[in-house]
């Protein structure tokens, strides 16, 4: 049936866009707050996957078990950048903090390719090759889990920056930095909590992708572009909008990756990323800087 | 500038000119990718450096020019010196398509870069699928044998391309200076500084920026030319990538923003250390993919926290190459 | 004296909020009409309208006669409109010199010419020994002169400025004033003015024209304008004069 045919492109590419989408929202929380785009996006997110490759080598763990970990790895790393270089960027001219940020994803890409050489490397799970029938669809375990994980995870942090009050006091900063700060609020120490915890969601969402593709240190490229392919259809600096924006990538690189060549898919991407650049900038963008 | 300044850059010159007489076949190769990076440096210099305008895919330029002569001489064996015409119209034409499309529908800052990096992608991911230009199995330049220096055609040793690029060099330094002191130069920096301000003095803001971007992509285009006939080969893969177009920016960057020697001296810094590195490291034994454009990251890291005016102001105040501001003339 | 700048029934909304509503007035050739007004009147708005900054949704304006309504900033320039911001806008990495040159060349094909222009217009606002200084490098008063200076060095034939005397001290608002009378009587440059500082108001305007919440409330000569009750209740009220 190629109805069922299409259904079962669609369900992937939104499974897949879930985790795309996990991997905007750490971008979007970072420049919804901190006002700076991570160029290093990508390179964090790889950097995730190989972790997750490590660890189901050495002792065996599933990626989604070691997400975890990788999320408190990397949420040090990007607390410590936003710390030690970004802070002093933040009333920089926005090109110099591109240019900062795209040395620093140049650093952590080819120290990649210097640790794990250019060749992919995989994680074995028992459920590899599993599917599971969810009425007319039949659906990969690893992608289903990798999805659902990604749902969690983005619950989680809707629920920190709604319920909790650190996750308050960052959103107060970011509707209004002076009044925070008038207020008595920590600025650079939630700056910094803000970037931790953005890198630490992009290291969940390697992980995750773990599952779905194997690890070259050159995706990373491919995901920063992608993340901000996502960040600027559903919005930057919008938290729901990465999420969405995620699962509309991920279903329309999966039809197009089926309808046309596979290697074109990326081509559709840049193209509604142009086009959504021309037409909408400030609509999507929630907020113009 | 000062005589002393003046004095140092003609010896500079001309050591460069009788380089190739005196050192050996390597030096000059890395001599010539050391100005080859000068050279691309100070076209996407016109761009940001003068007129504020951030390109992240300068890489789409080099490519087009490459693209265009090498197809014109393998499939019309129209030569490189009428094919550099079409190569720099063609690039031309892209970026003001681009910049059109930018400023008119107002695409700022991030936005703006993520547009001029989104179309170097779409033309990777293009010229990948062209088999008309070899696909992502890459595009040859048949090598003829040894015919000695061809100018005509742009074949012969590599110290023919030395002089071709130094004359690039010189040629866009000469550019870049009579463009900054003319009125379209005042312009431009008048709208890096402050577009809102030169705009009620009169500055066409799209107009000037348009010819921005045509300027540097124009020129950018014969750095591809060049490229492809001194390689003879060329990859979609390396000739658009994301990478390429950060180390376009780089001899700027390091060197000086906005300033006519910075992307030459950037480039003079950069090269040669990360060619050092890869020879050094070769010599060792060792296989380190990565480690020039790792040694790039680290440099421009260093440079935006240290010195983000780039090394040539702060050279230049330090050797006393240029009068201080306020110093009489 | 024929009118050189009409404003005519001129409104701007943003996001339905009146910023200005059905202003009108006039600018005689040669004179200097100041715009007062309590802060968020509208003043701004009405120069930005002016200016091209934004088009008004609706209303005119009319240069000598010719419409200039909706033009862009670049094209009011060329059209003789020379104005300042309120909020300082110089180019900070060029020299003074430069930053006049700029506004010199709106007028002049050649650098050379804008130079010297430049240099006149610089000797005019006492700035000559400033010239060769990055512009960011300027104290607050000698950024405001620049200001002024590069307005001018486009040569208007109305010149538009924006508070060009707040926080300046008396001695050197003094000296603005001097300036800028001078250049209204020797050159009859016809001068419209946003100001706060009523002294200055009082001694240079023939004709003072004040808005509140977006709308004219008053029009007069200066001494018409501070005797209205509705002036002296909206804004003036115990300010001294």
């Amino acid at each position: 049936m190629p109805l069922d045919y299409y259904l079962n492109i669609a369900a992937s590419g939104l499974l897949n866009g879930l985790v795309y989408g996990l991997a905007a929202l750490g971008l979007s929380v970072i420049f919804g707050v901190v006002r700076v785009v991570n160029f290093a996006h990508g390179e964090m997110m790889v950097a995730g996957m190989y972790g997750a490759v490590l660890l189901a080598g050495f002792i065996g763990l599933d990626p989604i078990l070691s997400a975890p970990i990788i999320a408190l790895v990397l949420f040090a790393f990007g607390w410590g950048l936003q710390r030690g270089l970004v802070n002093r960027f933040v009333e920089r001219p926005e090109h110099m903090q591109f240019i900062l940020l795209l040395g620093i994803a140049t650093i952590i890409l080819n120290a990649m390719l210097m640790l794990f050489g250019p060749d992919s490397r995989n994680v074995q799970v028992p459920y590899g090759f599993d599917t599971v029938e969810v009425g007319p669809l039949l659906l990969d375990a690893v992608r289903l889990r990798a999805g659902a994980a990604a749902i969690v995870v983005a619950a989680a942090l809707f629920a920190f920056f709604r319920f909790s009050r650190p996750g308050k006091a960052i959103r107060a900063c970011a509707d209004n930095p002076l009044g925070a700060r008038v207020v008595g609020l920590n600025i650079d120490g939630l700056y910094a909590m803000t970037f931790g915890i953005g890198s630490a969601v992009v290291g969940i969402a390697g992980a995750l992708m773990t599952l779905l593709v194997d690890a070259r240190p050159q995706l990373a490229p491919e995901y920063t572009l992608l993340s901000f392919i996502i960040v600027i259809v559903g919005g930057l600096g919008s938290l729901p909008g990465a999420l969405l924006g995620g699962v509309l990538i991920g279903m329309s690189e999966a039809l197009a990756g089926f309808l046309l060549t596979p290697s074109l898919k990326s081509l559709f991407s840049y193209a509604v990323l142009i086009v959504v650049l021309l037409l909408r900038p400030q609509g999507l963008l929630g907020r113009r800087s | 500038m000062t005589r002393r300044g003046i004095v140092l850059l003609a010896l500079l010159g001309l050591l460069l000119l009788v380089a190739p007489l005196v050192a050996d076949r390597y030096v000059v190769s890395v001599l010539t990718t050391v100005l080859w990076f000068a050279y691309v440096g100070q076209a996407w210099n016109v761009m940001m450096g003068f007129s504020g305008l951030l390109s992240l895919g300068h890489a789409l330029y080099v490519g087009l020019g490459a693209y265009a002569s090498a197809a014109l001489f393998v499939h019309f064996g129209i030569g490189p010196w009428l094919g550099l015409w079409v190569a720099m119209l063609v690039a031309m034409a892209a970026g003001c398509f681009i910049g059109f499309l930018g400023f008119r529908f107002g695409v700022r800052g991030v936005h703006f870069a993520l547009l001029t990096i989104a179309f170097a992608e779409v033309a990777r991911i293009g010229f990948d699928h062209m088999q008309w230009l070899g696909g992502s199995g890459g595009f040859f330049i048949p090598v003829a044998g040894d015919v000695g220096n061809d100018l005509l055609n742009l074949r012969g040793s590599p110290t023919l391309f030395y002089y071709v690029i130094l004359a690039l060099v010189l040629g866009a330094l000469a550019l870049s200076r009579v463009l900054l002191h003319s009125r379209l130069g005042y312009q431009w920096l008048a709208i890096r500084e402050e577009p809102e301000a030169a705009e009620a003095v009169g500055v066409d803001l799209f107009r000037a920026r348009i010819a921005a971007v045509a300027v540097s992509s124009a020129l950018t285009a014969l750095g591809g030319v060049f490229q492809a006939f001194y390689f003879n080969n060329l990859f979609p893969e390396q000739v658009f990538s994301m990478g390429r177009s950060i180390e376009i920016i780089l001899p700027a960057i390091v060197g000086g923003i906005g300033t006519l020697i910075g992307p030459i001296l950037g480039a003079f810094i950069l090269t040669p250390l990360g060619e050092g590195l890869t020879f050094l490291i070769e010599v060792s034994g060792f296989d380190l993919p990565g480690l020039k454009q790792l040694f790039y990251g680290v440099a421009l890291v260093v440079i935006v926290v240290f010195r983000p005016e780039g090394v040539w102001p702060w050279l230049a105040r330090k050797l006393r190459l240029v009068r201080a501001p306020g110093e009489s003339a | 004296m024929t009118a050189l700048l009409h404003v005519e029934k001129l409104s701007k909304r943003f996001r339905g909020l009146k910023a200005v509503s059905d202003v009108s007035f006039s600018v005689p050739q040669g004179s200097i009409v100041a715009l007062i007004g309590p802060n968020g009147a509208g003043k701004t708005t009405t120069f930005n309208l002016i200016a091209g900054v934004f088009p008004p949704n609706e209303g005119t304006v009319h240069l000598a006669g010719k419409p200039i309504t909706g033009l862009k900033p670049n094209r009011v320039c060329a059209a003789g409109i020379g104005r300042t911001f309120q909020i300082v806008k110089p180019f900070g990495q060029l020299s003074v010199e430069e930053n006049v040159i700029v506004g010199a060349l709106a007028r002049e094909r050649s650098v050379a010419a804008a130079r010297e222009h430049a240099r006149a217009v610089l000797d005019r606002l006492g700035l000559a020994d400033q010239a060769a200084r990055p512009a960011r490098s300027l104290t607050l008063p000698d950024r405001k002169r620049l200001e002024v200076a590069r307005a001018l060095a486009t040569r208007p034939t109305l010149l538009l400025l924006d508070e060009v005397l707040a926080g300046l001290r008396p001695t050197e608002v003094d000296r603005m004033v001097e300036v800028l009378r001078d250049l209204n009587r020797r050159e009859g440059l016809t001068i419209l003015m946003i100001e706060h500082v009523m002294r200055a108001v009082m001694a240079l305007s023939d004709r003072v024209v004040v808005l509140d919440h977006g709308e004219k409330i008053a029009e007069g000569t200066p001494s018409e304008v501070v005797a209205d009750p509705r002036v002296v209740e909206s804004y003036l009220g115990s300010e001294d004069i």
